[in-house]
């Protein structure tokens, strides 16, 4: 059942991919994911998969022939951070509405400026409305499951859609971690090789990427709506095989300590595991705290959400980008709109933390619960340890 | 408005918004935006086929007579035949003229 072994987790996310024996891998290098990019040229160097790496003159044409190349029915791998996800950005919905299930490995990291290359969540979030599959990933292991998994559920006929999988740059993505690494074959067996719903061949007639007249455009755009929203079926279903397979449980909202929970933590990503901490101190002291991890960020998870909060009279919402000028960060806005209509609410707080690479400590969680047991802060969101 | 052949519901849109019908393109008259079309004086014309190459949209062949003239289902009218053809055999005329 796989092998323990400690590696590098941005190393080990290229591993992945090539356990899922990738076809084209199309990447251009960006701090905090160059491990990414270089491992993933050495694995197609040594001749360790089948496969092409295309080098790029920059990330829009990285993301622009890995279209091209899954367009042909190939498997694709790409991955990238911060600007370069951002220069993406214009290729990102085109990606999701010709339903290309690539597979894009980020390593979060905050948007200049000022130019800053440490972790936080800000290239993610403007990419929320691209169509995308996003999952986020605690720990290394997570960071490697998911990459199997995205391929499993993006190709899926019912899906057909591109996967990104958020990894914290640095914090993830340059932190030597233990990992139970899948054998060659588990992989094999839980991943059919790709099946594409249609590819560009000179035998076949198909046209993609058509114009869309503003006769058909609202229509196109319903059936990719409906295509991401019923896809969160199909990423339970390949969790719940997952965990069938090799024992790890995922699921969109995982929760911790939440049974008699009060209050409640929210998170995305590797700070999710100091707040497990946090929780575990304050409940020594009886606070009846818990935490909300939050695995899948598109499509969002409703009805999980729902189930989670049931009890709970108060959410610390935490978020690692700002939304200048609007209402609070991205992951509040969501869980305030999805709690709407929820009869019995909880009072929603938003603390914006971690910004640029700033540390967030297990204390800093810890004074941001009973802080938010009032159910309300000074400001409507709050950058946490601002100065002045 | 145009007759086209197309999906009537979202359900009907094929994912990706994929055509595997051939030659659908060919239905969209983009023609119908044109404001100028060209117009051959053959007594100028060499035959030398320029027109031909540099039209964008394919749409100018030549005819038995060896002559030039361009579809006016696809011609969007964008001059650049009659800019090219270094005889002057090409003159864009208003549509409405």
């Amino acid at each position: 059942m796989g092998k323990r072994v400690g590696m590098e987790v941005a190393i080990a996310s290229a591993e992945a991919a090539a356990l899922c024996k990738f076809d084209v891998a199309s990447v251009y290098p960006i701090t905090p994911q160059s491990h990414v990019a270089e491992h993933l040229s050495d694995i197609v160097a040594d001749g360790r998969v089948d496969a092409s790496f295309i080098t790029v003159e920059s990330e829009h044409s990285a993301l622009s022939s890995a279209m091209g190349a899954s367009a042909t029915g190939a498997r694709v791998v790409t991955a990238t951070s911060s600007q370069g996800l951002l220069f993406m950005g214009e290729v990102m919905p085109i990606t999701s509405a010709m339903r290309l299930p690539i597979v894009m490995i980020i390593a979060n990291r905050a948007v200049s400026g000022p130019i800053n290359i440490w972790n936080d969540h800000s290239d993610i979030m403007p990419m929320r409305d691209t169509g995308w599959i996003s999952f986020f990933a605690d720990n290394g292991q997570e960071v490697v499951d998911m990459v199997i998994q995205a391929f499993k559920v993006g190709e899926d006929r019912r899906v057909m859609l591109p996967v990104n999988v958020n990894m914290d740059g640095f914090q993830l993505t340059h932190v030597v971690e233990p990992i139970i690494m899948p054998d060659q074959e588990e992989v094999d067996r839980f991943l059919p090789p790709y099946k594409p719903y249609a590819a560009l061949h000179p035998d076949n007639c198909v046209s993609m990427g058509t114009l869309g007249m503003p006769e058909f455009y609202t229509e196109a755009q319903k059936s990719k709506d409906v295509a991401l929203v019923n896809s969160i079926k199909v990423v339970c279903e390949v969790w719940k095989e997952w965990e069938q397979q090799f024992g790890r449980k995922y699921e969109p909202i995982q929760t911790y300590r939440t049974e008699d929970a009060e209050i409640a933590l929210v998170t995305m990503g590797s700070m999710g595991e100091t707040a497990e901490i946090a929780v575990d101190e304050l409940r020594r002291e009886g606070v009846k705290v818990g935490l909300l991890k939050i695995k899948l960020w598109r499509p969002f998870p409703f009805d999980d959400l729902k189930k989670a909060i049931k009890g709970i009279k108060v959410l610390a919402v935490t978020d690692r980008a700002c939304s200048f000028g609007g209402p609070g960060g991205p992951v509040f806005s969501e869980i305030r709109s999805a709690l709407y209509d929820v009869p019995k609410k909880p009072k929603v707080v938003n603390y914006l933390i971690g910004l640029g690479g700033r540390d967030v400590s297990v204390e800093n969680f810890m004074d941001m619960v009973r802080r938010a047991a009032k159910g309300k802060l000074k400001e409507p969101y709050e950058f946490y340890g601002v100065r002045g | 408005m145009i007759e086209k052949k197309g999906p009537e519901t979202w359900q009907e849109i094929n994912p990706g918004c994929m055509v595997f019908r051939k030659g659908s393109a060919s239905e969209y008259h983009t023609g119908s935006w044109r404001a100028k079309r060209p117009l051959w004086e053959n007594e100028k014309c060499i035959k030398c086929g320029v027109c031909y190459i540099y039209c964008p949209e394919g749409c100018i062949t030549e005819q038995q007579d060896g002559f030039f003239d361009a579809n006016l289902d696809y011609c969007k009218g964008c001059g650049i035949c009659a800019h090219e053809c270094w005889p002057g055999a090409i003159k864009m005329v208003n549509e409405e003229e």
